[in-house]
């Protein structure tokens, strides 16, 4: 590959997205988990639920940090790297990148101080207050950047004019931009998303602490809370995925094209690929085990119409297959492991062995992976399949780049990012182990033995096993090992 | 006032808002090595623990504003400034994950690591928004298409450094005297002296700046001559530049730091008067200066923003106000501390 500016641009942002986005999912999915723990404790004043948040705060705060840190990266790349994109887009995805920072960050910043450093200083109500908005900002980041993001996939309520600069996109209708063709369905998938990621990671640290026999009770609890809102949001995301797939079929035929390496169109029904090997040079899908007639029966609700090919599309404007070709079959086998794992997690739960199952309990752990990669693979799915476009139909990625700036430059940029990334990446790790391994000791300890109002969690918790587990026995736990 | 100026004042208020907010966390990052013990070096962090974050917000929003409002000034000014941004980006990771990793292990050579990694990245920071500022002070080779057609050297002019000495030193007694604010006993004694060493910097620093912009750059000057009002702000600066020492001698430091954060929001608006009606001056031809109406987006976007704006910014103001008034009076150490 040749050193130009364009590819290096593209990889510059590709590592510096990507980077970027392991840390805003974890924060909604968790933030969702904290709010559903506060409520618990403020319900049944069970002072075992506020050490369950304040543990699981901590783990947040370390990940809102990087997510802050990476996120800023992002808002200046679009000027430094993207000069004729962000003067071609300024108008139109310019307010919904204000609104993000008026509505959102400043939400989500100011009452993090209060989640974080509140605790003995606020009452637990005006806690739970901050909690429910840092949360809920989350999420509004979320909208905003989803908004922006579809309306480079679907551009909708703008019209060009000729600036005197250069011609560019300008507002007509707010909403019409607002909810283009594509946002609403991104942003719920992206949600569902951020929580199964949520759900797996918290069942992850738990299943960990079950496997050493420390905190179980606090172990099985976060893990039970974890698995409903994996399952609840694994059902959801094949629904929702299919609804996209819909609007992609309609609005971006090139990408769903490319998702299902359908090069030529035929006559008959389009079938849908499961597995296969994208052979770009010769336009085709080796080794490809596909169900016949099942893609024109999801698109078109029969399966005897064909999909639109990429045939249709002259070469310079299809997008790279293989590399959507694979993130997308990649999303969805880890979607259909998401659903095995929380039915066999089930299957076990009402057997009563779910906590006693260590290979279970094991893969537990590990799992975890799989939503951090499939919200990176489905990014880059649809991101890949816009191409070569960086504003759907309209401006080129190859246009888009800075005039000012040159190969070396960036080549340089892209060298200090993965050297400075790859630190704080392993830092990170670091710190984040040392936490886990830790354990919720020192919030576990000013529990008190009393009696509480039981939750519907702890009804639910001492289901999982036989003979339910009771707080003393959670403190009557070996004493931590905290080695290193 | 039409929009656009309107958007250009609001720009102004965004960046003074930001350099009064993060300028006194960036000046604890740099006096950060000053405190002797480990104690003391958790006593500043935490001084800031919980604001920084939202005081960075702040530039963020300036950033996204900027964008929003002037999409051809954004573009043009930050590709322009390429590597020195992307150095200021990652000073501002370091000292985010500096703070966050630094009391995670108690180890001292990890402390001393993100100590040293806390004071650099805030220092390199803070030297980087003032030649940024500089820059724009002396405008930048741009063309008639706004495409900057300098290099890194054009950056690098002795007067850029000058405002980022400034910068510097502007910061080291905000910072100063916000730590007074927030310490006890002997660490605050220890304080006192410096908000006096570093006032004095500032003092000699501004003066120089003063004089070298006047003699050297002429149109900096210009609307001071068209718009008299503007000698309101020079007044209102010099009062409060003065009001600092007083309060430090009368021993009212709360006075102090407000002196202190109207003189930064002063120095901002002054730079914002200096600009007007340009936001990026071309050095090249005053023809090619990316003003506030060739570089706008429509009127259409610049109304429904300032809708945006006008929603938004109660809620910000409030929860800014929530915040400062949870996390009022001394530094406290605890169990959620960094």
């Amino acid at each position: 590959m040749e050193l130009d500016v364009v590819f290096l641009s593209r990889l510059q942002f590709a590592l510096t997205i990507m980077f970027h986005y392991i840390f805003p999912p974890l924060a909604i999915g968790l933030g969702a988990l904290l709010v559903i723990m506060e409520t618990t404790y403020m319900r049944t004043r069970d002072p075992r639920y506020r050490a369950m948040a304040k543990f699981w705060t901590k783990i947040f705060a370390v990940n809102f940090a990087m997510g802050v840190a990476t996120g800023i990266v992002m808002e200046f790349q679009f000027g430094t790297n993207w000069a004729v994109y962000s003067r071609y887009v300024g108008d139109v995805f310019g307010s919904a990148l204000a609104a993000e920072g008026i509505f959102a960050f400043f939400l989500e910043s100011g009452f993090l101080a209060v989640v974080v450093f509140g605790w003995d200083k606020v009452s637990d109500r005006m806690h739970w207050f901050s909690t429910l908005m840092v949360a809920l900002g989350a999420v509004f980041s979320a909208i905003w950047i989803v908004v922006a993001n579809s309306w480079q996939q679907t551009p909708a309520g703008f019209h060009i004019v000729n600036n005197p600069i250069m011609p560019r996109a300008e507002i007509t209708d707010f909403w019409a931009m607002v909810f283009n063709p594509s946002s609403v369905d991104r942003l719920v998938h992206v949600l569902i998303g951020a929580y199964i990621l949520g759900g797996f990671f918290v069942m992850s640290v738990s299943a960990y602490y079950v496997l050493k026999g420390r905190h179980i009770d606090f172990a099985r609890k976060t893990f039970f809370l974890g698995l409903i809102l994996a399952t609840v949001f694994s059902l959801a995301a094949p629904i929702s995925g299919h609804f996209q797939a819909v609007t992609v079929s309609q609005t971006q035929p090139a990408k769903l094209a490319a998702f299902e390496g359908h090069y030529r169109a035929g006559t008959g029904g389009t079938p849908m690929s499961i597995v296969g090997v994208v052979d770009e040079t010769a336009e085709k899908v080796k080794y490809n085990v596909a169900v016949p007639g099942l893609l024109s029966l999801l698109v078109h609700g029969d399966a005897d119409v064909p999909v639109t090919a990429l045939d249709a599309f002259p070469r310079e404007d299809r997008p790279p297959v293989a590399l959507s070709y694979y993130n997308y079959h990649l999303m969805i086998a880890l979607g259909m492991y998401f659903l095995l794992f929380c039915l066999i997690a089930w299957i076990h739960y009402f057997r009563k062995t779910l906590f006693t199952a260590r290979w279970l309990m094991w893969v537990s752990v590990f799992s975890v992976v799989g939503p951090f990669i499939a919200n990176q693979t489905g990014w880059v799915a649809a991101e890949v399949g816009r191409q070569p476009w960086i504003v759907y139909n309209l401006l080129r990625t190859s246009d888009a780049v800075s005039k000012a700036v040159q190969a070396e430059q960036v080549l340089a940029s892209i060298i200090l990012f993965i050297v400075i990334y790859a630190l704080i990446f392993l830092v990170w790790i670091t710190v984040l182990n040392r936490k886990i391994k830790t354990g919720p000791v020192e919030e576990m300890s000013e529990v008190d033995a009393g009696e509480h109002k039981r939750s519907w969690i702890d009804a639910a918790t001492a289901l999982a096993a036989h003979g339910a587990v009771s707080m003393t026995d959670a403190q009557a736990a070996p004493p931590e090992t905290g080695k290193e | 006032m039409d929009l656009n100026m309107f958007w250009f004042g609001l720009l102004g208020v965004l960046l003074a808002g930001y350099a009064i907010l993060d300028g006194f966390d960036l000046g604890v990052g740099m006096l950060h090595l000053g405190a002797r013990t480990d104690l003391e070096r958790r006593v500043f962090m935490n001084s800031i623990g919980p604001l920084w974050d939202g005081n960075e917000v702040w530039l963020v929003t300036f950033g996204g504003a900027l964008f929003a409002a002037f999409p051809h000034a954004y573009a043009t000014a930050f590709s322009a400034f390429y590597l020195p941004f992307m150095v200021l980006l990652f000073a501002l990771i370091f000292r985010a994950v500096s703070m966050e990793f630094r009391s995670k292990r108690t180890s001292a050579a990890w402390r001393k690591t993100w100590d040293v990694a806390f004071f650099a990245a805030s220092g390199l920071a803070t030297l980087l928004f003032g030649v940024a500022v500089g820059n724009s002070m002396l405008g930048l080779p741009i063309d008639a298409s706004l495409e900057f057609q300098g290099g890194l050297m054009d950056l690098l002019q002795p007067y850029a450094l000058l405002v980022g000495t400034l910068t510097v030193t502007m910061f080291l007694m905000h910072g100063s005297i916000y730590l007074y604010l927030k310490t006890e006993g002997e660490l605050q004694s220890r304080i006192h002296g410096w908000m006096w060493k570093t006032f004095g910097a500032f003092l000699v620093t501004y003066m120089a700046t003063t004089v070298v912009t006047l003699v050297t750059i002429p149109h900096a000057a210009r609307n001071f001559g068209e718009y008299p009002l503007a000698w309101v702000l020079v007044g209102l600066n010099i009062l409060a530049i003065a009001n600092i020492p007083r309060a430090i001698y009368l021993g009212r430091p709360m006075y102090a730091f407000l002196s202190s954060c109207a003189t930064i929001a002063a120095l901002i608006f002054l730079f914002g008067m200096a600009l007007f009606p340009n936001l990026i001056y071309s050095s090249l031809s005053p023809g090619w200066s990316a003003d506030i109406y060739i570089s706008a987006s429509s009127q259409k976007t610049l109304s429904i923003m300032r809708t945006i704006a006008f929603i938004g910014m109660p809620f910000v103001l409030t929860y800014t106000a929530i915040i400062y008034w949870t996390f009022r009076g001394k530094v406290n150490l605890g169990k959620f501390s960094y």
